[in-house]
Order: structure tokens, then C-alpha cells, then sequence
């Protein structure tokens, strides 16, 4: 008897549209599908794997609208083959898309709450869709507070988007560097300098924290000290993942599978682990 | 006679004599029939068309690090336990294309694999390994997504288990709760009984296998097979020999609060004294019958035309499993270690409901450097430091 | 006239000291203002004040050669700056210049350490107070060092040999 392959394992063929440099290191993808058909809906937070083929696959988060899905945008930095190989598609080029996969934003829950979004570096990529949501139905949610830290001025991911989100009487946007270079008039320090300055009620709100594994361990600690609930701090965590669906193993930290568990965990869950070496 | 026929829970007798007629029946039914034989002087599984093929007359002697194969003194075909393998081969292979891709001007075309999925009948199967068989159930078929080639496989399987006559050197199945009574999850369960000195009218030893039929298809089998009812005697007989090897484990495992005892141990000095024996070889998780790690690989011939996306067996005691960039996370031997350990014993809870470890031994006997998991729990629970123990030396 | 005793009353670095030591503290304070581009105190001037700051943003600089300033950090509203004045040799470490028009509450510095060597348990509840204020800015600094965005965190990665 004959049996088909698993579908989750099988790539959909999407055609890059447009490949942005954002800054050093980090550029965009704007795909739509091969067949002209609709992208699969997505939640903020979400990831799809990303195929080039002969070259290899790996998870990136989507960075782009839920509402207006077309095109599908991925913002990632190029780091390892992959990823350096992706920097250099162009417009027409195919490549296999999974997805989507893992948990997401807890949008839902944060209606009626002052939301928290703190990023650093590449972590505003997977933050950006939450703004996006936040901001077409601002009347669900109290202040909506954005922190962001870049390594410096030059490292500053969206620039024009922060800005423009700076405009908005109803959003406060605060965007620190760790250093300052040129003429840079913003503020200088840490994240999690941030938090204390910012105006939001903790016992009413929900944060959601994405950055390197470091900033995004002190940043909620950081968020818990100004008297945020450990259940209320969400964070999105990273492991190597291969299939995606919860099948190999690879992405498993402590009893969690990050590719279906997560990537987006409560705290509460994730404090225990944070603070171990080697998990 | 006509026999009337059998129904699940029955219990018969069937004659060493007429074992072949087993295998008859298994292929007749088209199943390709698998299990133990010997090869390079070790007990794996195979596929068998014969009685002869089994490992007939001979036992294995296990211990840390150690498996060797003897001659018994009687012609028994189950006289042993397990070995390398595990029916995890035949469910989840090792090596599967997923599918194929071919360059087409700026894209390339995606060809699915259509596989050709054999229905194997299993012979042999002890009671640890039914529990095995039931724990990837839980991990292929009801986490999350399924996974299609374990489900093919495992939807057409026709086991026939086998309760253990005698128990291996490094197996704890009872502290596991996992045996060596095979209670579900068969069609035939046999207990072979075997006694060189007591013979029938014929001359021959007594050999026969007291047969309990566990599904239809049991029942099915065993119309072609000659067989008679078995009497209180046998069936008392029978569970003799599987109580008996119930006593007789080479290793035992205190399973007590072990998920807690783990999770609150994560930095015991115990895993930095294991890593200075391991050596990240990663036999045990070849040889679990629990283990699923697999891994995927996108490969490319020379030409670049041609792409293949292949799943392999992996083992999170690779340096690569927890690569992602900058380094992995796993990086030391203690933390890898560690991590097989405490997801068999612990984490596996929280994930599935039930123990990943079903106490077959294999980790300890197929480890080089002979490693015990039993050991190295009880290394950690005696030598908790409990703040009840603190306390009480101030 | 209005005091500024029940700002300070409130203000996180004071909260929790006795009364009378507040009341002292206000005789110390004053509001003060100061606009763009003005440097409130250069590198290695006499530190005789510290800042509440109630409104606007000051860079601490550091000057290099051939570079100019550059910022090492920057101070926000309902920050404290300074504590110069409380060490020897009261000097300041860096220069701050402002960057966004600022309000402050400024206090003699000069005047509160004598007055906290005459009276101990005012001098204790001083120290606490910059020294929680260090340790915050220790730390951030500390993950700065980090270079956490980076692509190695803390340097290259090397392999344990075990």
C-alpha cells in the first residue's frame, strides 16, 4: 500500500517580490505565492520555515500585518549559510515556505490592558505585527507603550516606522541605543532603562518581550521589579528547530517544544529555565 | 474436531512442532514477518521466513557495557531478552526521503515521495517493548501533528508478544511498571514453556507455548494453526514463568516523585561526575526504543539541479542538535547528558503523561563505558541535599 | 510659598526618610532650569550639587581627542544625577550637557555630606540611596558591555573541551 508524505513537511512555493536592506545585516523578504492563490492566515508571532532550494531551511518569524496578509514579509538577520544565502534573492526568485507554526502574541488578552511591547535589535521583527494589530483597533487597549534598544544609532531596525509611530499622540515610543554615535540626540543605555520611564499601570498590563535571550531575561526581570505579574510578561524564545511541528526533538527547552509550546511563553513558565545554563 | 471459534482472552496450547505453522499463517495473510535473529553475534530483528531463523537455543548475558550471546542447554526460541534493536526501526525508520525537488528556470518543482508501506507482522515482543510501541504512539499520533509514516506503518501492524521466560542483566521493566506480564496491545502473546527433562509419549522435551489470543486477528491466526485449549494447569504454569522472571531484574530504579527529584536536581555535582564518563556517543539513544529524535537534511547533487530532503534518526547528544547561531546551547558534555536523562525520566511526564523509559536496559548494556541510568538516579537521590537536611544540622 | 518638600517627599530617592531629615534636605534644594546645549558641570569640575531631574534629557559625556564628546549615557526625567559630591575628591566624571530643555531640583551636595558626617544616620540613609542608584546604573552598564545585539554576545564562542 501507498501512503502520501507528511503535508507539514512539504514546502509551498512562494516568488520574492522585493528584498530590502534594512540595516547592516538585516534585510526583508516580501514573498507572495507561486500560484497567485491566498497566504495562509497567520498570528502575530507566528513563524514559517523558509526553503531555498539546495541550499537549506530555517524558522524565521513573520514580520508583516495580519490583517493585510499580501505580501508575506520576513524580516531576518544574515547570520549563518541560509540566511546569507536569502540576502542574496531576487525579485522572481522561488523559494519553499512551511507554515505557520507555534504560539502567538497574546493579543486577545491584553484587550482592555496598557500594552508593553519592549524589543531589542532583530526582536522588533516579530514585534512589529503586534504594533500593526494594536494600532487598527487602538480602542481595545489602554497606553501602548513601545521600548526598543539597538546596538546604535546606525543599528536602528524600522526607523521610519518608529518614527512615524512616535507622531501618534496615542502611542509612546521610547528608542534607546546601547551606544551613541554621530549625532545622536535620543537616549543612550540599556533596555531596561526604559522601563521605569514609561507610562503604564503594571497591575494592568501585558508585556510582550522579544530580544536576544539576555535582554529579554533582564528586561522581564526588569518589567517584574516595576510590578508587572510574572503571568502577564510574555517573551519569544529561539532553539534550533528541523521540522517545525513538534516531531524531532531539536527545539525542546526543558518540557517545552518551542516550535508548537512556543515560540511566545508566559514568563512564569520560562523564569525557572532562563536563569539555567545549558538548557 | 471442529473448533469453535476463538474469541479474545482465550488461551490455548500450541506444540514447538507446530510453530512454523505461525509464520504460515502471518505471510498467507501477505504480512512480512519480523523478528529476533542472530547476526555479527548479537540478537536483532529481521525479517524471517522460518522457524530455524529465530535465535533457537541460545540466551544473552548483559551487563553494563557488555552483551554476549551463549548456547543454552535446551532449544528454547525466546531464551533471551532484547538486544541492539528495537521494533522503533520498522515503525519510525531510520533513513526516509521526504521528497524530492528539480530546478525549473527560477524556482524548482516539489515531487512528494509515495512510499510503499509493508504490513509487518512482529514476532517476539516483549512486554517493555509493547510499552515502547504504546509510548511513540503518544509521541507520533496524538501530540500535535501525526506523523503519517509512523501511523502507515504502525495502523498494519499484527504483533505476536512474547512474556519473558527469564530476565535480562540489566532489566528493570518492574520498577517501570512496564512488565514482563504482557498485559495489552497484542494479537497473540505467547509464553513459552520448555523443560528438557520432563518429555511426552514421543520421546520429544516438553515444549509448547500457552497462546492468549488478544484481538480477532489473533483469533484468525490461530484457526490455522493446530492448537488446544489450555487447561488451568498450563495457564498456572505460565504465569509461574513470568512471576518468576518478575523476580529475578538485573537492575531496579526507585521511580518515587523521580520527575520532581530531577527537576529540582538540575545542577547536582552528579551530571559533571557522568560527563567525565560519557562520551556523547549517543548508543543509548540508538538502542531506546523510546528515543525519536530525528533530524533533517536538504541535500543537492553535484549539478545543483536536484535536491532531496531527507529525516535521519539524530540524538541530542550531538553537538549540532542545539546549534542554532553563535553556538549551541548544549555545549558540554554535562548539559547533554543531563538533557537525555532528565527528558526520559522527567520532562517526558509533562509532555506525554507517562515515563519515556520503559527499564529495557538497552542504555546501560550498549553503553562503551557502561553507564547505568539506574545508578545515576540513585546517585542523586541519596545524595540530595534537602533543605529538611539542612536544616536539621544546624 | 509653596516648598519643594512635598515633591521630594515624594520622589523615589527620598521616600521613607524621617521628617526632620526631610525638612533638611528641603533647605538644601532648589528649582533650577536650563536649555539646549548648555553644559550643566564639565569633567573634572568641583561637584558641589545633584540632580532630581523633573522634566527633559541631559547626555553624560566623555571627551576623546579627535573625537569630540561622546555620550556614554543619558539621564531622563525622574532620574537622579550625580554622586560626586558625596566621594572624594568631589570632582565630576563626566560632563553633562543637556539635550532636551530641563527642570531640576538641585541639591547642595557640599552642604548635605557635612551634615551627614555630623549626623550618621542621615549619612547611612544617603549612602543607601546613591548606592542602589549606582548598582542600577553598574548593571545596565554591565549588560551594555555585553554587546547583547551583536552576532557573539560576549566575545566568539569556544568550545569547552568537555
Amino acid at each position: 500500500m501507498t501512503v502520501d508524505q507528511c503535508d507539514p513537511m512539504m514546502p509551498q512555493r512562494y516568488r520574492v517580490q522585493h528584498v530590502r536592506n534594512e540595516i547592516p545585516d538585516t534585510f526583508t523578504l516580501e514573498l507572495e505565492p507561486e500560484d497567485g492563490g491566498d497566504i495562509p492566515p497567520f498570528a502575530t508571532g507566528q513563524f514559517n520555515m523558509l526553503y531555498i532550494f539546495g541550499v537549506g531551511e530555517i524558522p524565521i518569524s513573520i514580520s508583516g500585518d495580519p490583517a493585510r496578509r499580501k505580501p508575506l514579509v520576513h524580516t531576518t538577520r544574515a547570520v549563518g549559510t541560509v540566511s546569507r544565502a536569502m540576502r542574496e534573492l531576487k525579485p522572481d526568485d522561488v523559494i519553499g515556505v512551511r507554515g505557520p507554526f507555534g504560539s502567538h502574541w497574546p493579543i486577545e488578552r491584553a484587550e482592555g490592558k496598557d500594552v508593553v511591547i519592549a524589543a531589542g535589535g532583530i526582536g522588533l521583527a516579530p514585534l512589529r505585527s503586534v504594533m500593526y494589530h494594536v494600532i487598527s483597533q487602538r480602542e481595545k487597549y489602554g497606553k501602548a507603550v513601545l521600548l526598543y534598544g539597538a546596538r546604535t544609532p546606525a543599528d536602528i531596525l524600522y526607523r521610519r516606522e518608529l518614527q512615524l509611530w512616535r507622531t501618534h499622540f496615542d502611542l509612546d515610543v521610547y528608542v534607546t541605543v546601547d551606544r551613541a554615535t554621530g549625532s545622536w540626540r535620543g537616549s543612550v543605555g540599556v533596555v531596561t532603562q526604559l522601563i521605569s520611564r514609561a507610562p503604564f499601570d503594571p497591575r494592568n498590563t501585558v508585556a510582550m518581550v522579544c530580544g536576544p535571550e539576555i535582554m529579554m531575561r533582564f528586561t522581564a526581570a526588569e518589567l517584574e521589579k516595576r510590578g508587572v505579574a510574572t503571568e502577564d510578561i510574555y517573551v519569544s524564545m529561539e532553539r534550533n528547530m528541523k521540522c517545525a511541528v513538534g516531531l524531532c526533538g531539536h527545539c525542546q527547552y526543558g518540557p517545552n517544544f518551542v516550535c508548537k509550546d512556543g515560540p511566545v511563553f508566559q514568563y512564569s513558565q520560562m523564569k525557572g529555565l532562563l536563569t539555567k545554563w545549558e538548557i | 474436531m471442529t473448533k469453535a471459534s476463538l474469541q479474545v482472552k482465550d488461551k490455548v496450547i500450541v506444540e514447538y512442532e507446530d510453530f512454523q505453522r505461525l509464520f504460515v499463517a502471518l505471510m498467507s495473510k501477505g504480512y512480512q514477518v519480523v523478528g529476533p535473529t542472530i547476526r555479527e553475534n548479537a540478537i536483532v530483528y529481521d525479517t524471517l521466513t522460518r522457524v530455524a531463523e529465530l535465535p533457537v537455543g541460545y540466551t544473552d548475558e548483559q551487563d553494563g557495557g557488555t552483551y554476549r550471546l551463549k548456547k543454552r542447554d535446551d532449544q528454547a526460541l525466546f531464551g533471551y531478552v532484547v538486544g541492539p534493536h528495537s521494533w522503533k526501526k520498522f515503525l519510525h525508520p531510520p533513513v526516509l526521503r521526504l521528497w524530492e525537488a528539480r530546478r525549473e528556470g527560477k524556482g524548482f518543482e516539489l515531487v512528494p515521495e509515495k512510499q510503499e508501506v509493508p504490513k509487518m507482522a512482529f514476532i517476539g515482543v516483549r512486554s517493555c517493548e509493547l510499552h515502547a510501541i504504546a509510548i511513540q504512539d503518544k509521541v507520533f499520533m496524538r501530540s500535535g501533528f501525526t506523523d503519517t509514516t509512523y501511523q502507515s506503518r504502525r495502523n498494519n501492524v499484527c504483533i505476536v508478544a512474547v512474556n519473558c521466560g527469564q530476565a535480562g542483566g540489566t532489566c528493570f521493566c518492574t520498577s517501570m511498571h512496564t512488565g514482563p506480564k504482557v498485559e495489552a496491545g497484542f494479537d497473540l502473546a505467547l509464553t513459552e514453556v520448555l523443560d528438557p527433562n520432563q518429555g511426552d509419549h514421543k520421546g520429544s522435551p516438553l515444549h509448547y507455548f500457552v497462546v492468549e489470543v488478544g484481538t480477532e486477528l489473533g483469533a484468525e491466526l490461530l484457526q490455522d494453526i493446530p492448537h488446544r485449549e489450555a487447561s488451568k494447569d498450563d495457564i498456572q504454569l505460565s504465569e509461574n514463568i513470568v512471576a518468576n522472571t518478575a523476580e529475578h531484574m538485573g537492575r531496579n530504579m526507585d521511580t518515587t516523585g523521580i520527575k520532581d527529584l530531577l527537576y529540582r536536581n538540575l545542577e547536582h555535582p552528579r551530571w559533571e561526575e557522568v560527563a567525565t564518563r560519557c562520551l556523547t556517543c549517543s548508543n543509548c539513544t540508538m538502542v531506546c526504543p523510546t528515543c525519536f529524535c530525528t533530524t533533517v537534511e536538504d541535500v543537492t547533487d553535484l549539478s545543483g539541479e536536484h535536491a532531496e530532503r531527507w529525516r535521519k534518526w539524530d540524538s541530542c547528544f550531538t553537538m549540532d542538535f542545539s546549534y542554532i547561531y553563535g553556538g549551541s546551547i548544549r555545549a558540554s558534555t554535562k548539559s547533554r547528558y543531563r538533557q537525555w536523562m532528565t527528558h526520559k525520566l522527567a520532562s517526558w511526564f509533562d509532555q506525554f503523561g507517562t515515563s519515556g523509559c520503559v527499564g529495557c536496559g538497552r542504555c546501560i548494556t550498549w553503553c562503551p563505558v557502561g553507564i547505568d541510568i539506574t545508578e545515576e538516579v540513585r546517585a542523586i537521590r541519596e545524595s540530595e541535599i534537602t533543605p529538611a537536611k539542612t536544616a536539621k544540622e544546624q | 510659598m509653596k516648598t519643594l518638600e512635598p515633591i521630594l517627599a515624594e520622589h523615589p530617592f527620598f521616600k521613607g526618610l524621617k521628617p526632620e531629615y526631610l525638612q533638611l534636605v528641603t533647605g538644601c534644594a532648589s528649582n533650577v532650569r536650563f536649555d539646549t546645549g548648555v553644559y550643566m558641570f564639565r569633567e573634572g569640575e568641583e561637584a558641589t550639587r545633584f540632580y532630581l531631574l523633573r522634566q527633559g534629557k541631559v547626555a553624560l559625556e566623555v571627551f576623546a581627542a579627535q573625537r569630540g564628546p561622546i555620550t556614554i549615557e543619558t539621564i531622563e526625567a525622574g532620574e537622579v544625577m550625580g554622586w560626586s559630591w558625596l566621594f572624594p575628591p568631589y570632582q565630576w566624571h563626566l560632563s553633562g550637557r543637556v539635550i532636551e530643555p530641563t527642570r531640576a531640583i538641585a541639591l547642595d551636595g557640599t552642604c548635605l555630606r557635612a551634615k551627614g558626617e555630623a549626623d550618621h544616620d542621615l549619612g547611612y540613609e544617603l549612602m543607601k540611596r546613591v548606592a542602589v542608584i549606582m548598582m542600577d546604573r553598574l548593571q545596565a552598564t554591565r549588560i551594555r558591555l555585553l554587546d547583547i545585539y551583536s552576532k557573539s554576545p560576549g566575545g566568539k564562542v569556544s568550545y569547552p573541551s568537555r
